[in-house]
């Protein structure tokens, strides 16, 4: 058990719903990650068609909490009212930030990250921002009162993993009281369990799962390797050594004879 | 006058609230939420914000996303 902003949770599997080749198989891949959070977004309404009932529909029938994103927002305006068009629909206070900066990389624009995630707070929300491995950003972030930041481990939808390490230790060493979820870049389980070694709190994947061939039973593969990984974690990982040491006790080895 | 709705021009008349362009747009109450000029419009102001000549109004729902 732990705790993500106001709830309780068992899993520390964010998921996200988009990319899968049907709504069921996105159903039956939420079910099998065993996730109590998906992110989800907001569309332009087409005329005549009443909203995107079906898809909330779906989502609100898997009893988790819903995470709406900004995605797509490059201007504070338009994350602030996103925001709050968000909250109305989704009757929730929590929102993943998500201001481009860069249309290549998709990267954060940490600048305004920081200036919108300030005006969220002040009216009410609950800021799950993502951002770059930044060190000092993801400080300025907790110093304005985020509980979580959410850095990418590599750009959105590249399954390139944890490009950098360092930047990542550090900054969950340096944030012990932040909650910490890896947000963007994972592309396999052991980057996955990679992440819980290093202590952070969470995952949050989407295409990794949702391209994969089989969607369901790469959640499934992503269920376990969190789980091995924060019990890893938890167990205590033993400190790399330069040289072999002998695991096989040398006391008492036959034909052992002392040379000199 | 001319406003935009999810940035498709739509001639009015005169001057209209956002409750009766939802209602024209079939756009069901609870199921979509709505900007007027890059602002968001709370349920409890649709019937009291009009839209003007050049206004803009963004309708959006739920969407699936990572």
């Amino acid at each position: 058990m732990w705790t993500l902003a106001d709830a309780t949770l068992q899993s520390r599997f964010l998921i996200g719903t988009a990319l899968y080749p049907s709504p069921e198989s996105m159903r039956q891949a939420t079910q099998a990650s065993g996730s109590e959070v998906v992110t989800v977004s907001l569309r332009r309404q087409q005329a005549g068609s009443g909203g995107g009932n079906d898809f909330w529909e779906l989502i609100r029938s898997l009893n988790v909490h819903v995470l709406p994103n900004t995605a797509g927002c490059h201007t504070i305006k338009e994350v602030m009212a996103t925001a709050h068009m968000a909250r109305e629909l989704f009757d929730t206070n929590w929102i993943k930030v998500e201001i481009i900066g860069d249309e290549y990389t998709l990267q954060p624009d940490t600048a305004q990250l920081l200036a919108v995630t300030e005006s969220l707070i002040r009216d009410g929300f609950e800021v799950f921002p993502y951002t770059t491995d930044d060190l000092v950003v993801a400080q300025r972030l907790a110093d304005l009162g985020c509980r979580i930041v959410m850095p990418w481990a590599s750009p959105i939808g590249s399954g390139q993993g944890l490009l950098n390490l360092y930047a990542l230790e550090t900054m969950r060493a340096r944030l012990p009281q932040t909650t910490l979820i890896i947000d963007a870049g994972i592309g396999k389980p052991s980057d996955a369990t990679r992440a819980l070694e290093l202590g952070f709190d969470g995952v949050l994947l989407n295409s990794a799962v949702a391209l994969a061939r089989d969607p369901v039973g790469m959640a499934s593969a992503f269920r376990y390797a969190l789980n091995a990984g924060r019990a890893a974690y938890e167990a205590g990982v033993m400190q790399p050594r330069n040289m072999a040491q002998p695991s096989t006790p040398t006391l008492g080895t036959p034909f052992w004879v002392q040379s000199n | 006058m001319t406003i935009l709705i999810n940035d498709k021009p739509h001639e009015l008349d005169e001057p209209c609230s956002v409750a009766i362009l939802l209602e024209r747009h079939g756009a069901r109450a609870g199921s979509v939420a709505v900007a007027h000029n890059e602002q968001f419009v709370s349920r409890a102001n649709y019937a009291t914000t009009i839209m003007q000549d050049g206004d803009t109004l963004e309708i959006v729902a739920p969407m699936q996303g990572g």
